[in-house]
């Protein structure tokens, strides 16, 4: 027996290790490379009850090995800019915004989250496997006016589920009144916290940015609630997959788009009109129906779940597109993946087939996301 | 019942033998949402893929620990998948292959030495 699909196979011999990594081990964690990094992908639960665990009650993930940064100078809001497609000049303090870095071509450096959680420039949390690339991408274009600091001193914990915010109230009552996208800069634990209420399961939940020194004793604290589970890697994937959500260097890598991708979201109205973010040419093209593929949502209608690289064809049987990613849903209790199909086929409703060991497999392009978003937009 | 490094297990009644996956390997599995058993009347050489079990997270390919026929699948788990994971070594088998080459199975580990060869992993 041996696995056909592996792990990400780490960057560099020797792996790094977060904060948690002590704790991890202690709680039973099987640990694996991923992103250079040795990280939990289950605990003792397994990765089925560790999601259903996330959907019912509140799961707590280790996310250190995502690259926490600032970037400062005298308008970090209209520098990042040149980088991404985003409205930064108009995000408000306390609020974050999803966004990507783009090449010229237009294509997906990474995608990433940045937010004003407080007057100290902006905060941005990229992926750990992209991370050295972003910063180094960030200060040829942004130049020494706009100087990154990476915050490599901190730990990054998300606590995701529709027992997150009840749970977090306990230790930091001043998170109940934020919303979906909202972050701040607060003490929380006794030590400077910045906190968000966003993650990346499609539930309600936060992301706790805290120094590496007390990551430890916040880990320990919130696990302490009996609503709340560590849940790892395995589980991350399988949540986030049911919420639609790309993960950069599965569904999304430097030759794809925003329209591609189906993150035309991100797109500002403002920078579109001005057609002033990298590889403006070809987005604007492909949102004017230009597109040669998107991003769709397809529920395995029989047989083996369809996983990334599985080809996709038309009812006829001609191959058409590709599985980015795909896996079996815990919620739905059968597979679903993201997948690559020409814009003619997009139309929720049109029949395919996913071709898995040989075998054609019926599959349905359905909406996004798989499992509903319960994300608190207003409080 | 013998094993191979790949935790497959063999148990072999007359000349007929029922494979299936260590209660190590399920356990390392975690819970199993899908299996694939082979078509009866195919041939497998030893070390052929014969099924294919899945969890949430990945697909694992379950070879053949002897050559032959198969002559039988248990094809329950398609509809119990998870009675890989409840049974592994009992009624979460794969399926039967009358023995080619019964010599082969020989080869393969008693309960002793395969918990050996587990200890050092």
């Amino acid at each position: 027996m041996s696995e056909t699909i592996a792990v990400d196979t780490p960057a560099e011999p020797v792996l790094k290790t977060t904060p948690l990594n002590a704790a991890h081990l202690a709680a039973g964690a099987r640990m694996v490379p991923f992103a250079g990094y040795s990280m939990p992908v289950q605990y003792i639960d397994g990765v089925m009850k560790e999601h259903l665990w996330t959907r019912e009650h509140a799961g707590l993930f280790d996310v250190s090995h995502m690259g926490q940064a600032r970037l400062r100078g005298a308008d970090p809001l209209a520098a990042f800019e040149r980088l991404t497609p985003g409205d930064f000049k108009g995000l408000k303090a306390g609020r974050q915004r999803y966004s990507m870095l783009l090449n010229q071509a237009g294509g997906i450096v990474d995608d990433l989250m940045a937010a004003r959680p407080d007057d100290d420039g902006l905060f941005v949390v990229v992926n750990g496997a992209c991370k050295d690339g972003d910063y180094e991408l960030m200060a040829a274009v942004l130049g020494p006016a706009t100087p990154i600091q990476r915050l490599e001193d901190r730990a990054l914990l998300a606590l995701q589920g529709p027992e997150a915010a009840a749970v977090l109230a306990v230790h930091a009552p001043q998170i109940a009144d934020m919303a979906f996208m909202d972050a701040r800069a607060m003490t929380a634990f006794g030590v400077d916290a910045i906190v968000s209420r966003s993650g990346y399961t499609g539930e309600d939940g936060y992301e706790i940015s805290v120094p590496a020194a007390a990551a430890p004793a916040v880990w320990a604290t919130l696990l302490a609630d009996e609503r709340v589970r560590p849940i790892g890697l395995g589980a991350r994937d399988s949540l986030r997959l049911e919420a639609g959500l790309p993960l950069y260097g599965h569904d999304l890598d430097e030759t794809v788009s925003p329209v591609e991708g189906d993150l035309v979201f991100a797109l500002s109205k403002r920078r579109r009109q001005a057609g002033d973010f990298p590889g403006a040419a070809r987005i604007l093209k492909e949102l004017a129906g230009g597109a040669a593929r998107t991003k769709v949502c397809l529920r395995i209608l029989e047989g083996a779940p369809a996983r990334e690289g599985a080809e996709v064809a038309d009812e006829a049987g001609a191959v058409v597109g590709v599985v980015t990613s795909g896996g079996y849903s815990p919620c739905l209790k059968g597979g679903v993946a993201l997948a690559f199909v020409p814009p003619a086929l997009k139309a929720v409703g049109t029949k395919l087939k996913v071709i898995v060991r040989g075998k054609a497999q019926a599959a349905e392009v359905v909406a996004s996301p798989f499992v509903p978003h319960r994300y608190v937009r207003k409080v | 019942m013998r094993f191979t490094k790949d935790h497959e297990w063999v148990e072999v009644s007359g000349d007929v033998a029922t494979i299936g996956i260590t209660a190590y390997a399920a356990e390392q599995l975690g819970d199993v949402v899908f299996v694939e058993v082979p078509d009866v009347g195919k041939s497998v050489s030893a070390g052929d893929g014969l099924a294919v079990v899945e969890s949430v997270k990945a697909a694992s390919d379950v070879y053949a620990p002897v050559s032959g026929e198969v002559v039988e699948a248990n094809g329950a788990l398609g509809e119990s998948p998870d009675t890989v994971n409840a049974a592994p070594e009992a009624a979460g088998w794969f399926a039967k292959v009358r023995l080619s080459d019964p010599a082969e199975v020989d080869k393969l580990m008693d309960r002793p030495a395969y918990e050996a060869f587990l200890a050092t992993l």
